[in-house]
């Protein structure tokens, strides 16, 4: 389970002005009955970027795009940083969410608050999740949204955004998820490294707590 | 941290699981119970599969298919799944299971149903335990006073492969309610004031102990269906208090601990408590005598009215942002501002999901519906019971019959409606009445318009075509 590495990312900036945007909107339910981890891109925000409904087995390039979706607007176009309202990523834990987001080429999601499991889940598939204060992300949109071709510069090692106009905003970011990002760590193996620890406490565990090791389900 | 300081629940239980505490101050958290269904495994197997792994302990993990399975002709098992690519994911659910020693009850097995409504039913849910499963709304077992989290597939595959959850500790948020309900007002009406009160991002970063004599009167069917929601309030984790109710739910059950085992365990759940003095983060205190029964107006759960309230006006609203967000779930919701709740027309009722579709609730809709019938406006109304035995159960008491006379449908277990991703869905436009969890847009279906609300207010709807104020009629 080799998480995809992040170190810097530029790209041009893509505005999406609006809050509690859940990972239902990101991925819709009908795409959930695939069992694959990739190809997820051509849906993602699919009921807002679609005026047709669509499903796994649709076609995409016979679909009906939606021409005010900020997707689909000529100058957003290779966009691959988002920035939008506060509480991003709520409701499902549904991983189909950023991987739709990967797939897209999204590598980079600025907001002034993420939903904990998306945040997570972010994390785990070398899409960068950037909390900043709601101001700043409010001027960032403006700009964006007044500026043509608006692009940023995100880099993880130094934690910092670089705007066109040359200034820079610092922001911050749990340790643990920046080394695991950068070096696109296994987390599985880093907590097989532990693999003594966890045998220890399971056994005690077992002694003190019996009726949690029903074997009746082996 | 001394023994005599005074700790929360969720501070006991992240110590009696917390393993070690890695190099980079994330803690390893050990998981004793790991409910898996089709939509959030296939691909956490395939990578076990593509590293030569092996789970940790299978006997730790439960298995079922809920999320895409039919509600409708169920004898035929995996069989009569008509949509092919459905077929695919229950029948991988299946070969993932055999293959790595996961037990599972399948699509044709009586106790098959909503993993966060077969868990306790099983007894597989016992208090003191972790629980994770790949859904957000495992928060429901929290009602246990289990810490139980929704995780994200690549951490399905952590924790199948090292029994462990990497976690930083969340804060602690208290949420008291005291006071009694009134007459017709439900857990589900509790739990929606609650998050129109403190917003859908009201507990990000903690985790939520609901505490009150509201609570505690509670059956365990209502206190899930509370905890089940704390994930739209933002917290990945809802939890309430153990006591005799919890002990009496559970005791009899297939897993649950008997004899010598039985009381060991009550001894220790018996501390499962948060202690007196313990320290919160933030607190939230309300009157459940001020609760109304509760509709969702909006696409947010935090959209929320009293029944007897109006939609409220974008324009009336503070801040920028609000006004933005209120005038497009107005919009996608094709309501007014000012409109009366009870005005909007119903097209389908959903009595279901893992918030409502425990027997409790299936017997309040019955009692309500009894010898009426469904309005003639109303194109469907269903009833998915979530699980084979909560159907069992419901048909020895003939609540199938009383809902099937009054003009209900009366289905087989799984998510329906409430993720709809199945067949079971809303068209364009409809609004429905939905004892389920999120009204976000397109939830039940492309253009779906979705009211969240108790079974009994769900109920009285289909009856009326439209919203009533339950307390009216009872």
């Amino acid at each position: 389970m080799t998480m995809e590495a992040f170190q810097s990312h530029s790209g041009l900036v893509i505005p999406f002005n609006r809050a509690n945007i859940d990972t239902d909107a990101m991925l819709p339910k009908q795409y959930l009955k695939s069992i694959l981890k990739t190809g997820y891109g051509d849906w993602l925000f699919d009921g807002l970027r679609y005026l047709d409904e669509g499903d796994v087995n649709t076609v995409t390039s016979t679909r009906r795009i939606n021409p005010e979706f900020v997707l689909n607007l000529p100058r957003f176009l290779g966009g691959s940083i988002l920035v939008a309202g506060e509480n991003f990523g709520c409701g499902s834990s549904r991983e189909h969410a950023p991987w739709a987001l990967r797939d897209f080429g999204i590598k980079v999601v600025i907001a002034p608050s993420f939903a904990d499991i998306f945040y997570n889940n972010c994390c785990k598939n070398g899409v960068l999740p950037v909390q900043l204060g709601s101001r700043t992300v409010a001027t960032i949109i403006e700009e964006v949204e007044a500026i043509e071709g608006y692009e940023m510069k995100v880099d993880l090692e130094g934690k910092t955004i670089s705007l066109p106009d040359g200034k820079s905003i610092n922001f911050e970011i749990d340790e643990s998820l920046r080394q695991q990002l950068l070096f696109g760590l296994d987390t599985i193996s880093l907590t097989m490294e532990y693999k003594k620890d966890i045998l220890e406490y399971e056994a005690k565990h077992r002694k003190a707590a019996p009726w949690l090791f029903d074997n009746s389900l082996s | 941290m001394s023994e005599m300081t005074p700790k929360t629940l969720y501070d006991k239980l992240w110590d009696t699981h917390e393993v070690t505490q890695m190099k980079d101050g994330t803690s390893l958290l050990y998981i004793d119970r790991h409910i898996l269904h089709e939509v959030t495994s296939a691909q956490a197997f395939q990578g076990l599969r593509d590293n030569s792994r092996k789970p940790w302990r299978p006997d730790s993990c439960i298995a079922t298919p809920d999320h895409n399975v039919p509600t409708t002709g169920r004898h035929s098992g995996v069989g009569g799944i008509s949509d092919p690519v459905s077929k695919i994911q229950i029948l991988a659910l299946d070969s993932n299971c055999a293959e790595f020693g996961v037990r599972e009850y399948k699509l044709n097995d009586i106790r098959q149903g909503i993993v966060h409504v077969i868990g306790p039913e099983q007894g597989l849910t016992l208090p003191g335990m972790t629980l994770v499963c790949g859904d957000s709304h495992t928060s429901t077992h929290g009602a246990f006073a289990v810490l139980a989290q929704g995780i994200g597939t690549s951490d399905v595959e952590h924790v199948l492969a090292t029994q462990c959850l990497a976690q930083k500790k969340f804060g602690n948020m208290l949420i008291k309610i005291d006071g009694e309900l009134g007459q017709g007002v439900s857990a589900k009406d509790m739990i929606l004031y609650i998050i129109g009160k403190i917003g859908t991002a009201g507990a990000t970063g903690m985790a939520i102990e609901f505490s009150g004599t509201a609570i505690t009167a509670l059956s365990m069917e209502g206190r899930m269906t509370i905890c089940n929601m704390a994930i739209e309030a933002g917290s990945r984790i809802g939890l309430i208090a153990y006591d005799q109710v919890t002990f009496d739910y559970l005791r009899g059950r297939d897993h649950s601990p008997k004899g010598d085992d039985e009381s060991q365990a009550r001894q220790s759940w018996e501390k499962l408590h948060s202690d007196p003095g313990a320290k919160f983060d933030a607190v939230f205190e309300f009157d459940a005598a001020h609760i109304s029964p509760h509709v969702s107006w909006g696409t947010s759960p935090e959209m929320v009215i009293p029944i007897n309230g109006k939609v409220p006006d974008p324009a009336e609203q503070s801040e920028e942002e609000v006004r933005e967000d209120y005038s497009q779930a107005l919009k996608y919701m094709g309501l007014n501002a000012g409109q009366k709740i009870t005005d909007v027309q119903l097209d389908r009722v959903f009595v279901g999901s893992c918030t409502n579709s425990r027997i409790e609730d299936i017997r309040s809709v019955a009692e309500i519906v009894k010898g009426k019938s469904v309005a003639k406006t109303i194109k469907q109304a269903l009833v998915v019971p979530g699980s084979g035995l909560v159907k069992q159960q419901a048909e020895a008491e003939g609540l199938d019959k009383v809902l099937i006379d009054a003009g209900f449908e009366w289905r087989d277990p799984g998510c329906s409606m409430c993720v709809a991703i199945n067949s079971d869905k809303s068209l364009p436009g409809e609004h429905c009445a939905s004892t389920s969890n999120r009204n976000f847009e397109g939830r039940q279906g492309h253009g779906s318009r979705t009211h969240l609300v108790s079974p009994q207010m769900a109920a009285a709807a289909a009856v009326a075509g439209h919203f009533v104020d339950i307390r009216e009629i009872i």
